[in-house]
This record gives C-alpha cells, structure tokens and sequence, in this order.
C-alpha cells in the first residue's frame, strides 16, 4: 500500500484560493470517508494554512487522481497550485506540518492539535493511523526537545510573556484597559489566558467598554478616570487612538508614593503613541510601545528558526522510522506464511506420532521453542532487508524456498 | 583522604562554572551539566567536610581557611535551593566562579585538611562561626540575586529584545527572594554576633574593628529589612543595598585572618 498526498498551502496558493478550498470538520470528514470508500484510507487535513488529502491505496496513481480530483472540485483554479507527494516524501511533509515546520510561524501550536482533529475525523487503516500517530509523536517531540514553540509570535503574545517578566506568573495581577480596539482585545486575552485579571477598562464610547468588561470582566471607567486607578493596577495596556497622551509622567509619578515600590508594565499599542515615554525612566516603571514589541517579536521568531535546524533532525529520524515500518509492511505477509507453514507442519508430525498426554506436552514445548529459535533470525533479516529497500526479493526468496507461492 | 576529595570537588565545580558560562549563550544541555556539576561538586565537598570532623581534634573549620571551606559549602548548598530551576541557572554565573575561588584560596589557606587543631572550645566555635558563616552565605546569595535583579531590570529599561530569548527570573520574584534570603540569614547573625559577645564578656577581651564592620553589616541588612517593609523599598534602591551590604561582608571575610585567626 501507498501513501499519497495531494494538497494546497500558504506556500503557493494565496488566501484568496485557500479560503474556496477550506473545509469545515464536517465536510472534511464527510470528503476523507467518500474517498476511502470500502477498502482504501483517507483524512483530510484543512486549517486556514492548507487543505491536504492524505490516502492510503495499493494503487497510488488511481489514489492521487481521486484526490486531485476532490480538490479541483472544490475549486478549479487550484489545479496549478497543486502538490503532491508519496510514501516517504509525504510522511516527512507530514512530520514537517505537525512539527510546525511548515507553518507561517515556524513552531506555531495549533496545528498539532488541528492534526489530531484530522486524525479523528479520518477514514483511517493501519497505515494512516500509524502516519498520523507517528506524526502527532513527531510534532510533540520536536516541541519538547526544543524549544521552537517557547517564544511568543505576535505582539499580542510578546506583551505578556514581557508582564511575566517583571511579574512572573499573572494570576493575581490587575490590568487597567484604555482603548477597546480589536489590537487591545487580543493583548487582553492572551493577558488573561495567563491568569492577569481585567479590573477596569476606559473606553471613549461607554458601550464597548461595556461589552468588554461583560467578557473579560472588570469595571467600565471614563477615560478622564484613568490616572486615579493606576494605584490599585500592575499592567496598563492602551491602545485608543486619541493623538494626546493618555497617560503623563507626572501623573503615573503621582502615584508611585502609593504604589510602595510595586512595579508598572504598561504597554502601548496605540500609533500616535498614548503613554508618555518618559514614563519609561521612572523607577519600576516599564513602558514598551508597539515597536518595541515588534522588535521582541522579531528576535524570538529568529530565534524559532534557529530552534527549526535542531526539529527538523528529529522529525527526519521519526520520518526515517516511519518509512522502515511502512517498508516492513512488504515481508510481513512472507513471514507471516512462514511461521503458518512451519506451525502447520509441526502440529501435523505432533499429531502423527499419537502421543499419550505427557509426552504430547513435552514435545509441543520442545518443538514449538525450536521452531520459534529456527524462524527468529530469518524474520529480523527479512524485516532488515525490508528497510534497506529489499524486502520484496527477500519474501520472493522465501516464497520460493518454503514453496509458500499460492499463499500470496 | 581529605586531599583525594578535594580535588574532584573542585574540578566539579569548575566543571558547573563553565557550564554555566555555555548555558548563558545557548540555554540546553550546558544548564544540565553545570547543575549536576553543582550538586556532585557540593555532595564531594560534603564527603570532605565530614573527613575534617572525623578526624579532627576539636572544630575543623576554625582557622581562616577551614571557615572558607565551610563559607563555600554553605555558599552552594544554599545556592542549590534554588539554582537548579531553569530560570535561576543564571545565578550560577555569580554563584560558581566566586565558589570555585574560594574553594581553591581555603585549600591555599590549609583550610581543606585534616591536620589543623583548634584552639577554642566545640560548642562556641559550632554557634560563632557556624551561625555567622551561615548568614555571610545567605547575604552571598541574596548579593547573586540582587545582582541578578539589576542585570534583569537593566535589559527590561534598554528594551533588549533577547529578553525572552535568554529569560531570568521575573523582578518580582528575585526581589522577593533577596527578602526572604536576608529575613533568614539575619537573625543567624543576630545570633552568631550575640554568641562572640556573651564569650568576649565572659573571657574578657577588647572589640576590634572586624566586630564593629560586622554589626555595621547587621545595621545595613536589618535597615534594608525595615524599609522594605514600613517605606516600600523595592526593586533597583533595594538592590543596591543588598549590594553594599555585600561589599561589608568581603570586608570581614577579608579581614578575619588579620583580626580573629591572627593568634
């Protein structure tokens, strides 16, 4: 049986093409199963990156014109941003995508988990399933060996990762929102999946100020009551887009008398700037703004790549196992006939020689430790050979030799 | 014997201090050695001071050398509370070189042997110099810590943007480890201060300069304490003092052989 893959991805297709190729869980599972039909494997990978069929066939040509086929039904421009891939090549491809290998980001997190849904979802045999577990073990392991997936990747992410820095864990720190913007929304959430929690949020419109706080929680407040509650917070996160300061120097230096030397990470989305830099000098005061985020960003993103040289040896190894199993699969029905033949004989003389119920133990012990001794070397080297490419003329060999021919 | 353990104790030890120099630049495998590095280097050390007692007549540690020995035990030993957690590996750059020294000064100074024969009494030199020691290496570690405090705040002011790339310990967490180091290591001094005074008193004696630098010391620490506490001190004024603090305690450590081990 072969692997192939046919897909489109974020490599040669633009969004525009991938949107009309996407596929939600239901319809991917709905297009793995019409694919696999009655006999043949199929999962149907689609997140916003790329949409790929992976099947599992004794006929790969016949395989990779199905799933071509499935695809430019989907859309018919796909056709020449079409790849496609077999056996090894698309294993390691897999590898890479579970990996994060192969992601916009290098090490992004989400699609391990978007492989196991696919995984789920699938029409799945013994070769795909062990390509997908193999894979998701891949992914996992490049993950935990390095350290590809530690760095946060966006300014949302960095912003946080940068309050744990002065704050270490987040849960118990307060956050003062100014600005309800959707650059804000995303800073608020990745504070709060860290534990920070929202206590106000200052809005120039009331109802989105509103709207948040009934999401995340807090206190709505005017924006001209910002300065009062710097006291009772530990991170302010501002992003409005008001040309003006939100926030002085002297009046974050008012308040640091009441602060009693508890530190203030403030971040400032906002372009025209909201916070005043030089809050930045005062003591325990930290203020990044969205360029010094970015250029955070860009260090731990450089840093990814540098950590995707060391996970792509560890998702070749795993790749290399994976083709030595799947090559395995081309003497296991010879040595399977084998041990039946050898097994078939043996309870043939057993039963010949009408033994009493003693000896007939004694013997079927005896033999059966022979036999397992006589065959062991002869499938380790079958299954060796299988992994160095000449398992087929192996299991012909044996087929001839043992007369095991109409076995096949 | 003594002799056969030192070496390996110290060849761990600079084995760490290396290490950690590599887990600086590329945080993996180097942080792995140097903390196995710390923890067989202190268990051997561990191994030596116990030969010292066994064979010792009276306390082993009371010439200038011997107490560096102790120093550097207790320096590690207290290090290693913390120091092999991941993010505090970095403390070890402070900790390790200043202990490999150390360590190799106290062997100069004839501190790592068993010939040496003390002329004080057990139980005094047991509460003195243990209770003292014990402070100077909790205000060692607070001073690595606080160090570790600026080197962090610095990269947070001049927006370095390795900063999570190569990660310390968050600033809240360093300053409120320097506390409870310091919260623990001065009532010791309390303790060791009050033990020489009651002897001075009982055998008679003049105080000296060392006596006065030292409770100088206990003001500096016990002052840091009180303002952290009743004025809010914290963050980079606080560490600067742990700092200075720390510049008293070599001044003492220096100046023991010309004062308390010079008969």
């Amino acid at each position: 049986m072969s692997v192939v893959l046919v897909g489109i991805s974020h490599h040669q297709a633009p969004v525009e093409l991938r949107e009309r190729a996407a596929l939600d869980p239901e319809r991917a599972r709905d297009l793995a199963r019409r694919l696999a039909g009655e006999r043949g494997e199929a999962v149907c990978l689609s997140t916003c990156n790329r949409t790929e069929l992976y099947l599992a066939e004794d006929s790969p040509d016949e395989a990779e014109r199905k799933a071509e086929a499935a695809l430019l039904a989907l859309e018919e421009e796909l056709g020449p941003s079409l790849y496609r891939l077999r056996d090894e090549a698309a294993a390691l491809h897999l590898f890479r995508v579970a990996a994060g290998l192969d992601s916009m980001v290098p090490g992004e997190g989400e699609i391990l988990g978007q492989v196991r849904g696919a995984h789920h979802l699938g029409a799945t045999g013994p070769i795909l399933d062990r390509l997908f577990r193999d894979a998701l073990h891949a992914g996992r392991k490049a993950r935990t060996e390095t350290a590809i997936g530690e760095s946060p990747a966006s300014v949302s992410s960095a912003a946080a990762a940068l309050a744990e820095q002065v704050f270490g864990e987040l849960g118990g720190r307060s956050v003062l929102v100014v600005g309800a913007g959707e650059a804000g929304e995303l800073a608020i959430k990745s504070l709060a999946a860290r534990g920070a929690a929202i206590a106000f949020v200052a809005n120039r419109t009331p109802e989105r100020a509103q709207e948040l706080t009934r999401r995340y929680g807090g206190t709505p407040l005017s924006l001209d009551r910002v300065a009062e509650n710097l006291e009772h917070v530990d991170v302010v996160l501002s992003s409005t887009s008001s040309p003006d300061w939100m926030l002085s120097r002297a009046e974050v230096e008012r308040t640091l008398h009441a602060r009693r030397g508890r530190p203030l990470f403030l971040i400032d989305l906002a372009v025209p700037r909201d916070l005043d830099p030089a809050i930045h000098e005062l003591d325990g005061c930290y203020l990044y703004d969205i360029d010094d985020l970015e250029a955070v960003v860009a260090e731990t993103l450089a840093g990814r790549r540098r950590e995707a040289e060391r996970a792509e040896a560890i998702v070749d190894a795993e790749a290399e196992r994976f083709r030595e199993w799947q090559a395995s699969l081309d003497v296991v029905p010879a040595i399977a006939s084998l041990r039946a033949r050898a097994e078939e004989i043996r309870t043939a003389e057993l039963d010949r020689a009408k033994l009493s119920g003693a000896e007939r133990r004694a013997a079927e012990s005896v033999t059966a430790a022979v036999l397992n001794k006589l065959l062991h070397l002869p499938t380790i080297r079958m299954k060796q050979a299988a992994a160095a490419a000449d398992g087929v003329i192996y299991a012909d060999a044996v087929r001839h030799l043992f007369g095991l021919e109409d076995d096949r | 014997m003594a002799e056969f353990l030192f070496w390996p104790a110290l060849l761990a030890y600079g084995e760490a201090a290396v290490a950690y120099f590599g887990e600086a630049r590329q945080p993996g495998r180097a942080g792995w050695a140097a903390t196995w590095g710390v923890r067989i280097g202190w268990l051997v050390q561990t191994a030596l001071l116990g030969v010292q007692a066994a064979r010792a007549d009276g306390f082993p540690w009371s010439t200038w050398g011997g107490s560096l020995n102790l120093f550097v035990w207790l320096v590690v030993g207290a290090y290693l509370i913390w120091g092999c957690r991941p993010r505090y590996r970095l403390l070890g750059l402070a900790v390790l070189p200043l202990a490999v020294v150390l360590f190799a000064l106290a062997r100069i100074g004839g501190g790592t042997g068993t010939e040496g024969q003390s002329h004080y009494s057990n139980l005094f030199l047991v509460l003195h110099v243990g209770l003292v020691l014990a402070a100077f290496a909790g205000f060692t570690l607070a001073a690595g810590l606080s160090a570790l405090y600026l080197w962090q705040e610095r990269r947070l002011k001049r927006h370095e943007r390795s900063i999570l790339r190569v990660r310390a310990p968050a600033l809240a967490k360093l300053d409120d480890v320097v506390a409870r180091t310091i919260a623990f290591a001065l009532p010791a001094l309390t303790l060791g201060i009050a033990v020489g005074i009651v002897r001075l008193e009982d055998r008679g004696g003049g105080y000296d300069a060392l006596m006065a630098v030292t409770v100088l010391t206990w003001a500096v620490y016990a002052g840091y304490l009180a303002l952290r506490h009743f004025v809010g001190w914290r963050g980079r004024r606080a560490a600067y003092l742990v700092l200075a603090g720390f510049v008293l305690v070599v001044v003492v450590r220096l100046a023991l052989p010309v004062t308390h081990f010079a008969a």
